[in-house]
């Protein structure tokens, strides 16, 4: 295994700021999706702090307010693909499936110096593109995926025409665990191994918690990996807060599509979350006591 | 009045069209054969894609080959393209307003194959769409020029298409052209707009109709979204007694609902007749035979223009020139379907 104890520092650092913004952020607006934060920091922070290969952005660039919807020949719109640098045969390609995510993924790209650091200040703000559930206007999103479970299907077809133009780089996809209760999610499964996709990369916040509460009181899902090993997939099984362990497995090399499976924490680093277990999809605050709580849990964080 | 009859007219000309274009791709969903594929699969195996019977999956990688500067063509039958994978053709493919190909095949009451495979309702799904084109060819000629029409277009595009054993109605060199109604008689009595096989349908008694000294505006359409040709507007302002619709295709929302729409936006005050499924599920069984039981035929259509005048015209069944027969087990087909 490499040494990448550089590289963990930064994303170490990262990880930190994510949680540390979505906390932030919670608290001014009384809500946001907390639990994402805590699970998928780290997993986050090693895509965009050490795994994917972007061109670099010249300096942070300014969230655009919005600019309208795509329309029948208007060549004008700019996806939030831009936040990851200019796209090229040899560079990575990042789709995000759960959109619900957004604000999570707006801090990894804050952290990585790829939006600027205001950008938080125009979440879900009336005519800004940094929305509640990112589209494809959203930094970070180049695809929209907010009706889960289409990324994984979106990207193959990205993979299978870099595939025909000969490109060298990955085209990774970010799903969430709830996206395996979807039957699309399975149609694509079988498709990008019959197509022989031996660059595409999942990987997976397996947080085991979605809307209604713990996953396996809604529609359980395990065991996971034998099922996805079972369309021919590769899959790589870590501890979701592992960073070591999720920078060893996205090198992995394989003639098929490759999944990396992310078992993580939806409290961790934040444990007052714990509290109101079992349902932890948004964090929206009971009374003033409990947000002096997070207040006071916030002031930790940043010590 | 008989019309040649091509056989197959999409199989041989799409591989010709796509001789010289790298970018346009296949998707197939199982129905290779039955949408007049297998041949271009064989010419082009490189370009063409098995997506198995998984829609909603083909979609989503339609989206993301044209993402990457693909044409995707996708072909199988109508009600697979919108029903299933609804969500898929809208958040995938026309919010980015990709251009994607959907060729649908068994517009309406055209197969056997029972409500499962009647696409009824897929234009008034496909007209609530933003960013969707609507094309349906209503003979060999516009199944075989409709091809440029849609690699024209800069956003997805939905097409009706035919196969099998199809009329040439229209001169081979009269092609398709976009949002362009073809105005194939002009009368001030009567102003009737058919889409589809419906128009083969309406000339077995257009000329009857006007030997009965009836005058009629006929217009064929083919471009259903958008449905701006200035051209029916003329047509319908001219209408004196009232405007027949003629579609295959449930009379909720589609080319019944778009003329209505622009005569009560514009005050043109005829009554409207629309011919079509009356906001009812169809059944397997002949072409013939459902155009008959739902009142979609040549018989319907003396029957609405008779209302418009408000006066019979005493045409007898037997009049009306034969309903051009098309056999279920034609050889043309890769099944009865």
């Amino acid at each position: 295994m490499s040494d990448y104890s550089e590289k963990i520092v930064e994303i170490e650092r990262v990880a930190k700021g994510i949680r540390r913004r979505v906390l932030e952020h919670s608290i001014a607006n009384n809500g946001g999706y907390m639990s994402q934060a805590c699970s998928s920091a780290e997993l986050l922070s090693s895509l965009y702090a050490g795994i994917l290969n972007f061109a670099p952005v010249a300096k942070p660039i300014a969230p655009p307010p919005f600019f309208g919807v795509p329309e029948i020949g208007v060549h004008t719109y700019v996806t939030g693909q831009q936040f990851h640098g200019e796209p090229g045969p040899n560079f990575d390609r990042l789709i995000s499936s759960p959109a619900h995510y957004a604000l999570v993924i707006y801090s990894a790209l804050i952290e990585t110096a790829r939006l600027r650091e205001d950008g938080l200040d125009h979440f879900n703000k009336d005519g800004s593109t940094v929305e509640l559930i990112g589209a494809e206007h959203s930094p970070g999103f180049e695809t929209t995926t907010g009706s889960l479970a289409q990324a994984l299907s979106q990207a193959g077809g990205i993979a299978l025409g870099r595939k025909l133009k000969g490109e060298q780089g990955r085209t990774w996809v970010f799903m969430s665990d709830g996206e395996f209760q979807e039957g699309q999610t399975y149609e694509a499964l079988q498709a990008c191994v019959f197509h022989c996709l031996d660059k595409l990369r999942v990987i997976v916040d397996v947080n085991m918690g979605q809307c209604d509460g713990p996953m396996e009181t809604v529609m359980g899902i395990e065991p996971l990996q034998d099922r996805i090993k079972a369309f021919g997939w590769e899959v790589s099984v870590v501890d979701g807060h592992d960073i070591k362990a999720i920078l060893a497995a996205s090198e992995k090399i394989t003639d098929v599509p490759h999944m990396i499976l992310c078992y993580t924490d939806p409290v961790r680093g934040l444990p007052l979350l714990a509290e109101r277990a079992p349902v932890l999809h948004y964090l929206r605050f009971t009374s003033p006591d409990e947000r002096a709580k997070y207040e006071a849990a916030y002031k930790e964080l940043i010590k | 009045m008989s019309y040649e009859i091509v056989v197959r007219p999409h199989q041989q000309n799409f591989i010709d069209w796509s001789l010289d274009k790298p970018k346009v791709l296949v998707l197939s969903a199982d129905l290779t054969n039955s949408c007049e594929v297998a041949k271009w699969r064989d010419t082009y195996p490189d370009r063409f894609f098995s997506m198995g019977m998984a829609e909603q999956n083909m979609l989503g990688f339609a989206a993301g080959l044209a993402r990457e500067g693909f044409e995707p063509w996708l072909h199988t039958f109508s009600v697979f393209l919108y029903r299933r994978p609804l969500d898929q053709l809208q958040m995938s493919v026309a919010y980015p307003s990709l251009k994607v190909r959907l060729v649908g095949f068994l517009p309406g009451i055209m197969t056997p194959g029972g409500v499962t495979h009647q696409a009824i309702e897929d234009i008034a799904i496909m007209r609530a769409i933003p960013n969707m084109t609507i094309l349906e060819v209503g003979d060999a000629t516009e199944a075989q020029s409709v091809l440029d029409v849609a690699h024209s277009i800069d956003g997805p595009v939905y097409i009706r298409q035919l196969r099998g054993e199809v009329s040439r109605i229209f001169p081979a060199d009269e092609p398709f052209i976009f949002n362009k109604a073809r105005i194939l008689s002009i009368g001030t009595d009567i102003t009737l707009i058919t889409s589809g096989v419906m128009t083969e349908e309406a000339l077995r008694v257009v000329p009857l109709l006007q030997e009965h000294g009836v005058t009629i505006s006929h217009l064929h359409i083919s471009t259903l979204k958008p449905f701006t040709d200035p051209a029916i507007i003329a047509a319908l302002s001219t209408a004196k007694h009232g405007v027949i619709t003629m579609e295959n295709h449930t009379i909720v929302g589609g080319l019944g609902s778009a003329v209505a729409e622009i005569m009560a936006e514009r005050g043109m005050g005829v009554p409207l007749q629309r011919i079509g499924l009356k906001d009812t599920y169809a059944h397997g069984a002949s072409q013939k035979f459902l155009m008959s039981e739902y009142e979609m035929d040549a018989a319907a259509l003396v029957r609405a223009v008779e209302t418009a005048l408000g006066r019979k015209l005493n045409i007898l069944e037997t009049e009306i020139h034969a309903q051009r027969a098309v056999d279920v087990h034609s050889s043309a087909k890769a099944e009865a379907l």
